[in-house]
């Protein structure tokens, strides 16, 4: 099982999804009971990988190799290439952790194409999954691209009244954005071969091509290429100004969608940012008016993020520009370029996964209740549900960034290395957090203080035993990171240094002979079509 | 010296397919009037079968070669579109099976018309002489002419019929004119003996040129490529559907085959530019067109431009040719498993005198029948190109053949539009899935024909984007063994 242990974490929500086709659709109870138990399943295998990611955490490069690189479609050197190093860990844990509270906070919220639903809510889990532990270009691209597909129809038929809209625009931005990215993964490729004479489309070895990049085809060539990978991932973050998706995606989802959205798939572009874009350009990160750009993007999603937040007047809405903000920290911190800034980046990616996605699961909670999600039509609930309020402060404050809870452990390593990077950078970045404070605290005051004036709400039932079982997991890890965070920065610390490491000192085959490139250049002007010519 | 025993197996696809044609057509006035033609179906389709086994025997190295003094050759290139052609005639036979009853056209010639025609596609992939070239052509068409018109009691399939019969006859005659201009200016009618001139000689006759546009005209009527593409819609809308999976599939694969032969193997001259608008001609106009269509048919009928498209990308790259040439036997192979089984489904849910081909009679389909439209999402989301598709790795193999030959441009002009082109795609899986069903009628059962027909495809389409490997191989194989020299 330790050396196939990726294979069964990824596979297992699958293997449920097609179980879940043989259970006849009408017989709702067991299908709920198969989906959770393949849900927590899911979660069960990844276990055993914690104790063992330990033991090994401090060790170079990725662990747990499985596959190996061409071994897929050996003619075009795709390969089945599987491994992990400290960011993935935590973010297939997450991953797994998340998929279970959604599969379980669904089971009365969904009444309609149970079954379907259940299984691509299981399809999609394996699709995140296979994106945070590829090691094979061409085996990432199919998992990103093949995760669309659930989540799309995940929003357009278990969604709110504008679902069509909001499914189709998350598809369509989304697969436009991957367009470019396969395009810079297939110039990448024809690099390498370039330059070793060797197809492949294995992580590792682009790795050690990509930087020469500049060096061959100029200055120009590379940013693009930057770009063309930027603008995938800027789009899936989302980085302002790709972020109008988002809102409707995550208004229009039902609440388990809106959790995983926000919890994981967000993730996939921040990931991508971490495991691709820097190490594979590492001369081009560095060109200041380029990363000056990134960071502005990144300050610009904090604040305006924040603003908008403000004025919501639908909860779901008012979280979901919060996430805007929060990713804008992620991105901020990956940008500073050091050790600290990647670990404050992947530690408050966990930390909006835990929080949001509570946040989301709170917002759903009132929503079954009252099908509204209104602020105005809330005040003092505070009264009806005291159980539920205190969940809900709880995870608000730790949204936040309040001490003691997680929020404030992954924003303080974020600023910390922003004001290493350049002071400035952290003056204009700090107000995000105080904003964040207004619009949560402003939010969960109309919401829950106050007397009940609305007497629909006069009689809401408090937590159920299953929503609380949702919920109070993620309040103990909120607390967890809060208070003892070392083991996460402990699990970061390797591969953070070692990303930083490829970015300040890329190692590559040709490294010893830069000249080599020149003649690259010449012998790729050479293999032009003469048509072209 | 006659034809030795090895000719006759060069041609013994053709042979088989031939034979059960004929031999359907014996059949037919044989039984009444009021007899069911369904075993006439089952003959054709083992007919299919059989010439299917012939094909791989003939696969194997020791028949592979010229034939018939010269006229024809088989290898890698001509056994791999016999196989696309025949298991599309076999998925065809066996979708009409219960949609020739249900509209009242129960004929046995329908069959032999499939039969006999895929001879002539056939012999497209395999002819090296322009002449043989031109009767395969002509055999094809003259098949899928009448074909369009079988739905012979409505209006529309005639009109689709009378038009493609008129378009196309004038396209053939272009075709049939480059042939004699390739003649004048080459002194001969063999492919190699062409490209051999072409390619050595230091001038290069006006002739050729000219000869060469012909020959593309007409070969671009046959694969529906922009400027050429006008019948399209009209045809693919009056033609009866299982027809429509026939005739946007395989004759297309066959004038692809010539083209590649013809146009793109001989090394003619100037034809880079000449695709390289094509493609992005035919791109934009099917992408475009297919976003304003409400008919499923006329919709499918705009994609398959914007498919022709896409290999017209791969043929652009063939400067290098491992790459370009596999990349358009790839393409062409997975986009007929996923249009054949669209329009399996299609075919199927037409109803009588094909009253529900518009999108909207799509709607709740997701309820009424979970399994068809789960087939259909399948067929849809890889013609938009999503990955475990054969769609998705087609596509991915075409833009990185056409990067590695530089042609940037040209490149992001197709991921463009590709992303464009996923819109009207995702517009009936919305109707499926997110509308309520206009009618509380039930779908009809699935019949075994139809359901075997989508199940060849479904397979077809898995295979060739999870293991695309072995096929891959095997088309990587084929432009090496083309030059053949």
């Amino acid at each position: 099982m330790y050396n196939h242990i990726l294979s069964i974490i990824l596979f297992t929500p699958l293997v449920g999804a097609f179980v879940l086709l043989c259970i006849p659709g009408s017989n709702k109870t067991a299908i709920r009971w198969t989906a959770n138990f393949f849900g927590f399943l899911g979660f069960a295998v990844s276990l055993p990988l914690v104790s063992w990611f330990w033991a090994v955490k401090s060790l170079p490069g990725f662990k747990f190799m499985e596959g190996a690189p061409n071994s897929w479609i050996p003619t075009i050197g795709a390969g089945y290439y599987l491994g992990i190093d400290g960011i993935s860990f935590l973010l297939i844990m997450l991953t797994t952790f998340l998929g279970a509270i959604s599969i379980l906070s669904s089971w009365s919220a969904i009444d309609n194409r149970v079954k379907e639903y259940y299984a691509w809510f299981l399809v999609l889990q394996t699709g995140m999954l296979g994106v945070f532990m590829s090691l094979d270009f061409f085996l990432f691209f199919v998992f990103w691209e093949a995760m669309l597909v659930p989540m799309y129809l995940l929003i357009g038929i278990w969604g709110g009244p504008r679902r069509v809209y909001a499914s189709i625009k998350f598809f369509l931005y989304t697969l436009f954005g991957s367009v470019f990215m396969l395009l810079a993964i297939i110039f990448l490729y024809f690099f390498h071969h370039a330059q070793t004479g060797v197809f492949t489309f294995s992580i590792l070895e682009l790795y050690k091509t990509a930087p020469l990049l500049p060096a061959v085809y100029g200055p120009t060539a590379a940013v693009l290429l930057f770009l063309a990978f930027f603008v995938g991932f800027a789009i899936k973050v989302p980085m302002f100004p790709f972020h109008t998706w988002l809102p409707d995606a995550h208004v229009e989802a039902p609440t388990a969608g809106s959790v995983i959205l926000a919890g994981v798939l967000l993730k996939m572009g921040t990931y991508g940012l971490i495991r691709f874009s820097l190490p594979l350009f590492p001369a081009v990160v560095h060109y200041p008016r380029l990363r000056l750009a990134m960071v502005t993007l990144s300050i610009i999603g904090i604040l305006y993020g924040a603003l908008v937040s403000l004025v919501q007047k639908d909860m779901k809405k008012l979280v979901a520009y919060s996430s805007v903000s929060h990713l804008g920290f992620c991105t901020l911190g990956i940008f500073t370029l050091n050790t600290l800034g990647l670990q404050g980046s992947v530690l408050q990616q966990i930390n909006h996964g835990i929080s949001t996605g509570a946040l989301f699961l709170i917002v759903g909670i009132l929503y079954e209740r009252r099908h509204t999600r209104e602020i105005a039509e809330y005040g003092g609930i505070g009264t009806v549900m005291p159980v539920y309020a205190t969940i809900a402060l709880i995870m608000f404050l730790s949204s936040m960034g309040l001490p003691l809870l997680n929020g404030f452990v992954g924003e303080f390593a974020i600023l910390q290395a922003t004001f290493l990077a350049r002071p400035v950078w952290a003056a204009w970045a700090v107000p995000g957090v105080i904003l964040a404070a207004a619009y949560l605290l402003w939010l969960y005051q109309r919401v829950f203080f106050g007397k009940v004036e609305n007497p629909k709400n006069a009689a809401l039932p408090d937590l159920t035993p299953r929503e609380l079982a949702t919920l109070l997991p993620l309040v103990a890890l909120a607390f967890w990171i809060g208070l003892y965070p070392r083991p996460f920065f402990a699990i970061l610390d390797q591969p953070s240094k070692e990303i930083v490491e490829m970015v300040e000192h890329p190692k590559t085959y040709n490294a010893a002979q830069p000249l080599k490139a020149a003649q690259v250049a010449q012998s790729a002007v050479e293999s032009t079509p003469e048509a072209v010519r | 010296m006659p034809p030795s025993s090895t000719d006759y197996v060069r041609i013994l696809p053709e042979i088989v397919l031939a034979v059960w044609g004929m031999a359907v057509m014996f059949a037919e006035p044989l039984l009444g009037p009021h007899t069911s033609r369904k075993g006439l179906g089952v003959f054709a389709a083992l007919g299919c079968l059989l010439a299917l086994g012939a094909t791989v025997f003939q696969a194997q190295p020791a028949y592979a070669g010229f034939g018939f003094y010269n006229m024809l050759r088989v290898d890698h290139f001509s056994v791999f579109f016999h196989c696309v052609v025949i298991l599309v005639a076999l998925s065809t036979t066996l979708m009409s099976l219960d949609y020739l009853p249900a509209h009242k056209i129960d004929k046995g010639e329908y069959y032999a018309l499939i039969l006999l025609g895929a001879v002539g596609m056939c012999l497209m992939s395999s002819a090296v002489e322009l002449v043989l070239i031109f009767i395969a052509l002509e055999i094809s068409s003259i098949a899928s002419y009448i074909l369009a018109g079988f739905r012979r009691h409505s209006a529309e399939s005639t009109e689709s019929a009378m038009k493609y019969f008129l378009l196309g006859s004038f396209a053939t005659a272009f075709f049939l004119y480059g042939v004699a201009l390739l003649f004048g200016a080459t002194g001969s009618t063999n492919v190699f003996r062409i490209a051999e001139v072409l390619n050595t000689s230091a001038h290069i006759e006006p002739l050729a040129y000219i000869a060469v546009a012909l020959i593309f005209t007409g070969l671009g009527f046959k694969v529906a490529c922009a400027p050429f593409h006008i019948w399209t819609p009209d045809v693919y809308e009056g033609a009866p559907s299982p027809v429509v999976a026939f005739m946007s599939t395989a004759p297309k694969a066959a004038a692809f085959a010539v083209l590649i032969r013809l146009v793109i193997d001989t090394a003619s001259p100037n034809w880079f530019w000449v695709i390289w608008v094509a493609a992005v001609l035919s791109m934009s106009v099917g992408n475009l067109g297919a976003i304003l269509q409400s008919n499923i048919k006329r919709m499918l009928a705009y994609s398959s431009i914007a498919h022709a498209g896409y290999l017209m990308v791969a043929f652009a790259s063939a400067s290098n040719r491992e790459l370009g040439i596999s990349a358009a036997m790839f393409y062409s192979a997975a986009y007929a498993a996923m249009n054949v089984g669209a329009f399996a489904v299609i075919s199927h849910m037409a109803g009588s005198h094909e009253r529900f081909s518009s999108i909207d009679d799509y709607a709740g389909l997701g309820r009424r029948s979970p399994a068809l439209a789960a087939a259909l999402t399948f067929f849809l989301l890889s013609l938009i190109g999503i990955p475990i598709t054969g769609g998705f790795f087609a596509k991915f193999y075409v833009f990185s053949a056409a990067l590695r030959t530089h042609l940037i441009w040209l490149t992001l002009i197709g991921l463009v539009n590709s992303g464009m082109g996923s819109y009207y795609y995702l517009r009936v899986i919305v109707k499926m899935y997110m509308n309520e069903p206009r009618t509380t009628a039930p779908v009809p059962p699935v019949r075994l024909g139809v359901g075997l027909a989508i199940a060849i495809s479904l397979i077809a389409t898995l295979w060739l984007g999870v293991w695309p490997n072995a096929i891959l191989h095997y088309t990587q194989g084929a432009p090496t063994i083309l030059a053949g020299k």
